[in-house]
Protein backbone atom coordinates (compact mmCIF):
# COMPACT_ATOMS: atom_id res chain seq x y z
CA UNK A 1 0.00 0.00 0.00
CA UNK A 2 2.26 2.70 -1.30
CA UNK A 3 -0.16 5.72 -1.26
CA UNK A 4 -0.68 5.82 2.53
CA UNK A 5 1.18 8.97 4.13
CA UNK A 6 3.29 7.58 7.16
CA UNK A 7 1.43 10.45 9.17
CA UNK A 8 -1.55 9.45 8.39
CA UNK A 9 -0.42 5.49 9.40
CA UNK A 10 1.30 7.46 12.78
CA UNK A 11 -2.03 8.69 13.88
CA UNK A 12 -4.18 5.83 13.00
CA UNK A 13 -2.19 3.45 14.64
CA UNK A 14 -2.31 5.40 18.28
CA UNK A 15 -6.43 5.64 18.06
CA UNK A 16 -8.03 4.12 14.94
CA UNK A 17 -5.87 0.77 15.01
CA UNK A 18 -4.32 0.78 18.72
CA UNK A 19 -2.37 -2.20 18.94
CA UNK A 20 -3.83 -2.94 22.35
CA UNK A 21 -7.38 -1.84 22.51
CA UNK A 22 -7.96 -2.99 18.55
CA UNK A 23 -5.19 -5.75 17.99
CA UNK A 24 -4.95 -7.16 21.44
CA UNK A 25 -1.39 -7.52 21.70
CA UNK A 26 0.28 -6.93 24.52
CA UNK A 27 -2.11 -7.73 26.98
CA UNK A 28 -0.39 -9.92 29.54
CA UNK A 29 2.23 -7.04 30.29
CA UNK A 30 -0.81 -4.88 30.00
CA UNK A 31 -2.62 -6.16 32.79
CA UNK A 32 0.72 -7.02 34.47
CA UNK A 33 1.91 -3.69 35.28
CA UNK A 34 -0.96 -0.99 35.35
CA UNK A 35 -1.17 -1.15 39.07
CA UNK A 36 0.52 1.99 39.09
CA UNK A 37 1.02 5.16 36.62
CA UNK A 38 4.96 5.23 37.51
CA UNK A 39 5.65 1.62 36.04
CA UNK A 40 2.72 2.17 33.50
CA UNK A 41 5.26 5.10 32.01
CA UNK A 42 8.49 3.19 32.51
CA UNK A 43 7.33 0.43 30.39
CA UNK A 44 5.25 2.55 28.15
CA UNK A 45 8.09 4.46 27.32
CA UNK A 46 10.34 1.40 26.67
CA UNK A 47 7.85 -0.30 24.71
CA UNK A 48 7.20 2.56 22.50
CA UNK A 49 11.69 3.11 22.25
CA UNK A 50 11.75 -0.94 20.87
CA UNK A 51 8.94 -0.49 18.78
CA UNK A 52 10.73 2.16 16.58
CA UNK A 53 14.40 0.39 16.89
CA UNK A 54 12.53 -3.31 15.81
CA UNK A 55 10.51 -1.21 12.57
CA UNK A 56 13.40 0.38 11.53
CA UNK A 57 15.82 -2.78 11.88
CA UNK A 58 13.04 -5.21 10.71
CA UNK A 59 11.95 -3.98 7.61
CA UNK A 60 15.47 -3.90 5.80
CA UNK A 61 16.29 -7.24 7.37
CA UNK A 62 12.87 -8.78 5.76
CA UNK A 63 12.71 -7.36 2.60
CA UNK A 64 16.60 -6.79 1.66
CA UNK A 65 17.52 -10.12 3.27
CA UNK A 66 14.14 -12.71 3.43
CA UNK A 67 12.77 -12.31 1.02
CA UNK A 68 15.69 -12.08 -2.10
CA UNK A 69 17.27 -15.68 -0.88
CA UNK A 70 13.51 -16.63 -0.25
CA UNK A 71 13.45 -17.44 3.34
CA UNK A 72 10.28 -15.55 4.45
CA UNK A 73 9.75 -19.05 6.35
CA UNK A 74 11.75 -17.89 8.29
CA UNK A 75 10.43 -14.65 9.70
CA UNK A 76 9.18 -15.66 13.08
CA UNK A 77 12.75 -16.91 14.12
CA UNK A 78 14.33 -13.88 12.35
CA UNK A 79 12.38 -11.39 14.34
CA UNK A 80 12.22 -12.90 17.65
CA UNK A 81 15.82 -13.19 17.04
CA UNK A 82 16.19 -9.17 16.31
CA UNK A 83 13.79 -8.06 18.67
CA UNK A 84 15.90 -10.31 21.47
CA UNK A 85 19.17 -8.73 20.09
CA UNK A 86 17.80 -5.26 20.12
CA UNK A 87 16.56 -5.26 23.52
CA UNK A 88 19.56 -6.36 24.98
CA UNK A 89 21.73 -3.65 23.16
CA UNK A 90 19.10 -1.21 24.37
CA UNK A 91 19.53 -2.34 27.58
CA UNK A 92 23.49 -1.97 27.21
CA UNK A 93 23.51 1.42 25.78
CA UNK A 94 21.33 2.51 28.68
CA UNK A 95 22.84 1.23 31.28
CA UNK A 96 26.57 2.89 29.87
CA UNK A 97 24.74 6.56 29.19
CA UNK A 98 22.16 7.14 31.82
CA UNK A 99 22.23 5.08 34.95
CA UNK A 100 18.98 7.11 36.48
CA UNK A 101 17.30 5.97 33.05
CA UNK A 102 18.43 2.00 33.49
CA UNK A 103 16.74 1.91 37.07
CA UNK A 104 14.25 3.23 35.63
CA UNK A 105 13.38 0.86 32.97
CA UNK A 106 15.92 -1.98 33.93
CA UNK A 107 13.19 -4.58 34.85
CA UNK A 108 10.98 -4.09 32.24
CA UNK A 109 13.63 -4.12 29.30
CA UNK A 110 13.83 -7.83 28.93
CA UNK A 111 10.10 -8.20 29.61
CA UNK A 112 9.71 -6.49 26.39
CA UNK A 113 11.02 -9.48 24.44
CA UNK A 114 8.54 -11.47 24.92
CA UNK A 115 5.76 -8.23 24.16
CA UNK A 116 3.89 -9.65 21.63
CA UNK A 117 2.95 -6.24 20.77
CA UNK A 118 6.70 -5.31 19.23
CA UNK A 119 6.63 -9.04 17.54
CA UNK A 120 2.73 -8.21 16.37
CA UNK A 121 3.47 -4.60 15.01
CA UNK A 122 7.02 -6.37 12.89
CA UNK A 123 4.42 -9.47 11.26
CA UNK A 124 1.31 -6.81 10.37
CA UNK A 125 3.96 -4.74 9.03
CA UNK A 126 5.11 -7.46 6.79
CA UNK A 127 1.60 -8.32 6.13
CA UNK A 128 0.06 -5.43 4.99
CA UNK A 129 3.09 -4.89 2.58
CA UNK A 130 4.50 -1.60 3.97
CA UNK A 131 7.57 0.69 3.03
CA UNK A 132 10.09 1.17 5.00
CA UNK A 133 8.87 4.75 6.31
CA UNK A 134 5.82 3.45 6.73
CA UNK A 135 6.54 0.74 8.63
CA UNK A 136 8.63 3.18 11.14
CA UNK A 137 5.58 5.06 11.41
CA UNK A 138 3.78 2.05 12.36
CA UNK A 139 6.36 1.16 14.79
CA UNK A 140 6.10 4.71 16.18
CA UNK A 141 2.46 4.86 16.38
CA UNK A 142 1.36 1.52 17.74
CA UNK A 143 4.61 1.78 20.62
CA UNK A 144 2.50 5.18 21.53
CA UNK A 145 -0.56 4.21 21.47
CA UNK A 146 0.46 0.88 23.99
CA UNK A 147 1.93 3.91 25.93
CA UNK A 148 -1.55 5.44 25.72
CA UNK A 149 -3.25 3.13 26.57
CA UNK A 150 -1.35 1.61 29.65
CA UNK A 151 -1.23 4.76 31.44
CA UNK A 152 -4.72 5.99 30.55
CA UNK A 153 -5.75 1.77 32.28
CA UNK A 154 -3.17 2.64 35.04
CA UNK A 155 -4.72 5.76 36.25
CA UNK A 156 -8.28 4.29 36.10
CA UNK A 157 -6.79 0.87 37.94
CA UNK A 158 -5.88 3.65 40.84
CA UNK A 159 -9.59 4.62 40.67
CA UNK A 160 -11.16 1.20 41.21
CA UNK A 161 -8.87 0.44 44.45
CA UNK A 162 -11.74 2.64 46.58
CA UNK A 163 -14.82 0.64 44.41
CA UNK A 164 -16.44 -2.60 45.62
CA UNK A 165 -15.78 -5.18 43.02
CA UNK A 166 -17.59 -9.14 43.31
CA UNK A 167 -14.85 -10.91 44.72
CA UNK A 168 -15.10 -13.36 41.80
CA UNK A 169 -14.10 -10.68 39.48
CA UNK A 170 -11.55 -8.80 41.50
CA UNK A 171 -7.89 -8.20 40.17
CA UNK A 172 -7.48 -9.41 36.12
CA UNK A 173 -11.20 -9.51 35.71
CA UNK A 174 -11.97 -6.17 36.49
CA UNK A 175 -9.57 -4.91 34.76
CA UNK A 176 -10.12 -6.51 31.40
CA UNK A 177 -13.57 -4.94 32.07
CA UNK A 178 -12.31 -1.58 32.15
CA UNK A 179 -10.07 -2.52 29.41
CA UNK A 180 -13.08 -3.15 27.28
CA UNK A 181 -14.64 -0.05 27.99
CA UNK A 182 -11.49 1.69 26.92
CA UNK A 183 -11.98 -0.32 23.72
CA UNK A 184 -15.53 0.87 23.17
CA UNK A 185 -14.21 4.48 23.79
CA UNK A 186 -11.59 4.01 21.25
CA UNK A 187 -14.20 2.58 18.68
CA UNK A 188 -15.78 6.56 18.51
CA UNK A 189 -12.39 7.31 16.77
CA UNK A 190 -13.15 4.63 13.89
CA UNK A 191 -13.61 5.68 10.73
CA UNK A 192 -11.54 8.92 10.94
CA UNK A 193 -8.61 7.46 9.02
CA UNK A 194 -8.51 3.63 7.58
CA UNK A 195 -4.98 2.09 6.94
CA UNK A 196 -5.80 -0.85 5.48
CA UNK B 1 -23.35 -29.18 51.64
CA UNK B 2 -23.95 -33.05 51.86
CA UNK B 3 -24.29 -33.42 48.19
CA UNK B 4 -20.44 -31.81 48.33
CA UNK B 5 -19.04 -34.42 50.75
CA UNK B 6 -20.84 -37.63 48.73
CA UNK B 7 -18.98 -35.75 45.61
CA UNK B 8 -15.23 -36.13 47.68
CA UNK B 9 -15.60 -39.66 48.17
CA UNK B 10 -17.51 -41.34 45.44
CA UNK B 11 -17.96 -45.37 45.07
CA UNK B 12 -15.48 -45.02 42.52
CA UNK B 13 -14.33 -48.14 40.24
CA UNK B 14 -11.19 -48.73 41.00
CA UNK B 15 -9.68 -47.95 37.67
CA UNK B 16 -10.98 -43.96 37.95
CA UNK B 17 -9.28 -44.07 41.05
CA UNK B 18 -6.37 -45.34 39.72
CA UNK B 19 -6.39 -42.37 37.23
CA UNK B 20 -7.00 -39.62 39.78
CA UNK B 21 -3.97 -41.22 41.68
CA UNK B 22 -1.56 -40.92 38.71
CA UNK B 23 0.47 -37.92 38.12
CA UNK B 24 -0.87 -37.57 34.29
CA UNK B 25 -4.12 -36.83 35.65
CA UNK B 26 -3.19 -34.38 38.56
CA UNK B 27 -0.83 -32.50 36.46
CA UNK B 28 -3.53 -32.24 33.76
CA UNK B 29 -6.25 -31.65 36.04
CA UNK B 30 -3.94 -28.29 37.94
CA UNK B 31 -3.97 -26.91 34.47
CA UNK B 32 -7.37 -27.84 32.99
CA UNK B 33 -9.16 -25.85 35.82
CA UNK B 34 -7.46 -25.23 38.88
CA UNK B 35 -4.52 -23.05 37.75
CA UNK B 36 -6.23 -22.55 34.32
CA UNK B 37 -3.60 -20.24 32.16
CA UNK B 38 -6.24 -18.05 31.49
CA UNK B 39 -8.33 -17.28 34.47
CA UNK B 40 -6.34 -17.80 36.91
CA UNK B 41 -2.88 -16.84 35.51
CA UNK B 42 -3.84 -13.86 33.04
CA UNK B 43 -1.64 -15.72 30.75
CA UNK B 44 -2.25 -16.07 27.05
CA UNK B 45 -5.24 -13.26 26.72
CA UNK B 46 -3.77 -11.69 23.47
CA UNK B 47 -5.12 -14.56 21.27
CA UNK B 48 -7.70 -15.44 22.94
CA UNK B 49 -9.56 -11.86 22.56
CA UNK B 50 -8.46 -11.44 19.13
CA UNK B 51 -9.33 -14.91 17.09
CA UNK B 52 -12.75 -15.89 19.53
CA UNK B 53 -15.18 -13.94 16.64
CA UNK B 54 -15.42 -16.72 15.00
CA UNK B 55 -15.85 -20.54 15.84
CA UNK B 56 -13.81 -22.28 13.81
CA UNK B 57 -11.10 -19.94 14.13
CA UNK B 58 -10.73 -20.29 17.31
CA UNK B 59 -10.84 -24.17 16.87
CA UNK B 60 -7.62 -24.20 14.70
CA UNK B 61 -6.13 -21.70 17.41
CA UNK B 62 -7.22 -24.06 20.19
CA UNK B 63 -5.17 -27.04 18.52
CA UNK B 64 -2.36 -25.25 17.29
CA UNK B 65 -1.68 -23.79 20.59
CA UNK B 66 -2.35 -26.99 22.33
CA UNK B 67 0.18 -28.88 20.13
CA UNK B 68 2.84 -26.33 20.23
CA UNK B 69 2.69 -26.30 24.29
CA UNK B 70 2.99 -30.05 24.52
CA UNK B 71 5.29 -30.84 21.79
CA UNK B 72 7.51 -27.56 23.05
CA UNK B 73 7.31 -28.68 26.59
CA UNK B 74 8.60 -32.40 25.83
CA UNK B 75 11.05 -32.01 23.36
CA UNK B 76 12.64 -28.68 26.01
CA UNK B 77 12.40 -31.66 28.62
CA UNK B 78 13.85 -33.88 26.36
CA UNK B 79 16.96 -31.87 25.45
CA UNK B 80 17.83 -29.60 28.28
CA UNK B 81 20.34 -31.76 30.25
CA UNK B 82 22.40 -30.82 26.70
CA UNK B 83 21.49 -26.92 27.21
CA UNK B 84 24.17 -24.84 29.17
CA UNK B 85 22.13 -22.68 31.41
CA UNK B 86 23.07 -19.33 30.01
CA UNK B 87 21.31 -20.07 26.69
CA UNK B 88 18.36 -21.54 28.09
CA UNK B 89 16.15 -19.11 27.40
CA UNK B 90 17.39 -18.88 23.72
CA UNK B 91 17.41 -22.96 23.29
CA UNK B 92 13.72 -22.71 25.09
CA UNK B 93 12.49 -19.43 22.44
CA UNK B 94 13.93 -21.60 19.02
CA UNK B 95 12.30 -25.00 19.79
CA UNK B 96 8.79 -22.88 20.32
CA UNK B 97 9.21 -21.02 17.02
CA UNK B 98 10.04 -24.10 15.54
CA UNK B 99 7.14 -25.85 15.77
CA UNK B 100 4.58 -22.48 15.30
CA UNK B 101 6.22 -22.26 11.78
CA UNK B 102 5.57 -25.85 11.25
CA UNK B 103 1.82 -25.18 12.41
CA UNK B 104 1.76 -21.80 10.47
CA UNK B 105 3.26 -23.52 7.27
CA UNK B 106 0.33 -26.54 7.63
CA UNK B 107 -2.24 -24.29 8.50
CA UNK B 108 -1.06 -22.37 5.13
CA UNK B 109 -0.77 -25.57 3.07
CA UNK B 110 -4.25 -27.54 3.97
CA UNK B 111 -6.65 -24.73 5.28
CA UNK B 112 -5.31 -21.02 3.93
CA UNK B 113 -9.00 -19.47 4.12
CA UNK B 114 -8.30 -19.93 7.97
CA UNK B 115 -4.55 -19.22 7.63
CA UNK B 116 -5.43 -15.83 5.93
CA UNK B 117 -7.65 -14.99 8.35
CA UNK B 118 -5.51 -15.38 11.65
CA UNK B 119 -2.11 -15.37 10.17
CA UNK B 120 -0.37 -13.39 12.46
CA UNK B 121 -2.21 -14.44 15.24
CA UNK B 122 -0.61 -18.01 14.77
CA UNK B 123 2.91 -16.58 14.24
CA UNK B 124 2.36 -14.63 17.87
CA UNK B 125 2.22 -18.40 19.95
CA UNK B 126 5.88 -17.57 19.81
CA UNK B 127 5.10 -14.86 22.21
CA UNK B 128 2.26 -16.75 24.10
CA UNK B 129 3.07 -16.44 27.35
CA UNK B 130 1.76 -19.76 27.96
CA UNK B 131 3.66 -21.80 26.16
CA UNK B 132 7.65 -20.13 27.40
CA UNK B 133 5.82 -20.25 30.84
CA UNK B 134 5.32 -24.36 30.54
CA UNK B 135 8.33 -24.59 29.29
CA UNK B 136 10.45 -22.78 31.61
CA UNK B 137 8.49 -23.44 34.75
CA UNK B 138 7.13 -27.18 34.08
CA UNK B 139 9.50 -28.58 31.66
CA UNK B 140 12.56 -27.89 33.06
CA UNK B 141 11.66 -29.77 36.39
CA UNK B 142 10.18 -32.61 35.36
CA UNK B 143 10.05 -35.74 32.58
CA UNK B 144 9.20 -35.47 29.10
CA UNK B 145 6.01 -37.58 29.16
CA UNK B 146 4.71 -35.86 31.92
CA UNK B 147 6.04 -32.10 30.28
CA UNK B 148 4.00 -33.20 27.51
CA UNK B 149 0.50 -34.08 29.87
CA UNK B 150 1.15 -30.93 31.55
CA UNK B 151 1.05 -29.04 27.99
CA UNK B 152 -1.53 -30.82 26.90
CA UNK B 153 -3.64 -29.75 29.95
CA UNK B 154 -2.50 -25.87 29.63
CA UNK B 155 -3.50 -25.86 26.17
CA UNK B 156 -7.04 -27.71 27.00
CA UNK B 157 -7.56 -24.90 30.11
CA UNK B 158 -7.15 -22.51 26.82
CA UNK B 159 -9.36 -24.27 24.59
CA UNK B 160 -11.93 -24.08 27.32
CA UNK B 161 -11.71 -20.89 28.01
CA UNK B 162 -11.61 -19.17 24.26
CA UNK B 163 -14.73 -21.85 23.21
CA UNK B 164 -16.91 -20.13 25.80
CA UNK B 165 -15.95 -16.98 24.55
CA UNK B 166 -16.68 -17.84 20.99
CA UNK B 167 -19.89 -18.61 21.58
CA UNK B 168 -22.24 -16.45 22.08
CA UNK B 169 -20.01 -13.99 20.23
CA UNK B 170 -20.35 -15.62 16.90
CA UNK B 171 -23.93 -16.88 17.15
CA UNK B 172 -25.02 -13.27 18.35
CA UNK B 173 -22.37 -11.38 16.07
CA UNK B 174 -23.00 -13.20 12.65
CA UNK B 175 -25.89 -15.98 13.57
CA UNK B 176 -24.26 -18.37 12.99
CA UNK B 177 -22.12 -21.26 14.09
CA UNK B 178 -18.76 -22.62 12.47
CA UNK B 179 -19.63 -20.90 9.49
CA UNK B 180 -23.05 -22.60 9.31
CA UNK B 181 -26.34 -20.39 9.78
CA UNK B 182 -28.69 -20.89 12.69
CA UNK B 183 -30.31 -17.70 13.83
CA UNK B 184 -32.93 -16.86 11.31
CA UNK B 185 -32.40 -13.94 9.32
CA UNK B 186 -35.34 -12.23 11.09
CA UNK B 187 -33.39 -11.36 14.18
CA UNK B 188 -30.85 -8.70 13.88
CA UNK B 189 -27.20 -9.37 14.54
CA UNK B 190 -25.49 -7.54 17.56
CA UNK B 191 -22.35 -5.72 15.48
CA UNK B 192 -21.25 -5.18 18.83
CA UNK B 193 -20.00 -8.61 19.01
CA UNK B 194 -17.67 -9.51 16.80
CA UNK B 195 -15.71 -6.03 17.38
CA UNK B 196 -12.80 -5.71 19.64
CA UNK B 197 -14.52 -4.26 23.36
CA UNK B 198 -17.27 -7.95 23.31
CA UNK B 199 -13.76 -9.51 23.59
CA UNK B 200 -13.12 -8.09 26.21
CA UNK B 201 -16.25 -8.64 28.04
CA UNK B 202 -16.81 -12.04 26.88
CA UNK B 203 -13.59 -13.31 28.84
CA UNK B 204 -14.62 -11.06 31.57
CA UNK B 205 -17.51 -12.60 31.90
CA UNK B 206 -15.72 -16.13 31.53
CA UNK B 207 -13.15 -15.13 34.06
CA UNK B 208 -15.88 -14.22 36.22
CA UNK B 209 -18.00 -17.38 36.35
CA UNK B 210 -14.99 -19.86 36.58
CA UNK B 211 -13.69 -17.47 39.55
CA UNK B 212 -16.85 -17.61 41.25
CA UNK B 213 -17.54 -21.67 40.81
CA UNK B 214 -13.41 -22.02 42.33
CA UNK B 215 -14.31 -19.80 45.29
CA UNK B 216 -17.86 -21.58 46.04
CA UNK B 217 -15.66 -24.82 45.87
CA UNK B 218 -13.01 -23.62 48.01
CA UNK B 219 -15.92 -22.49 50.40
CA UNK B 220 -16.86 -25.73 50.41
CA UNK B 221 -14.42 -27.44 51.12
CA UNK B 222 -12.95 -24.76 53.81
CA UNK B 223 -16.18 -25.92 55.85
CA UNK B 224 -15.93 -28.36 58.44
CA UNK B 225 -17.56 -30.64 55.37
CA UNK B 226 -17.68 -34.25 57.36
CA UNK B 227 -18.40 -33.76 60.79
Amino acid sequence: MPEISPFVILFAAVFTNNILLVYFLGMCSFIAVSNTTQTALGLGAAVTFVSVLTAAAGWPVYHLVLVPLGLEYLQFIVFIVLIAGLVQFVEMVIERKSQTLYDNLGIFLPLITVNCAILGLCLFMVNWRYGFLQSVAWGAGSGLGWFVAVVALAGLRQKIRFSKVPPALEGPGITIVVAGTMAMAFMGFAGMVAIR
Amino acid sequence: MSEHARNIAPPAMPLGLRIKASPEYRTFKTQFWDDNPLFRQILGVCSALAVTNLVTNTLVMCVAVTLVTACSSCLYALVRDATPPRTRLLVQMLIIASFVIVVHLFLAAYMFAVSEQIGAYVGLIITNCIVLGRVEAFATKNRPWLAFVDGIGAGCGYSLVLILVSLPRELLGFGSLCGVAVVPESLPRWNIMVMAPAGFFGLAVVIWVCRALQLRAQAGKARPGGK
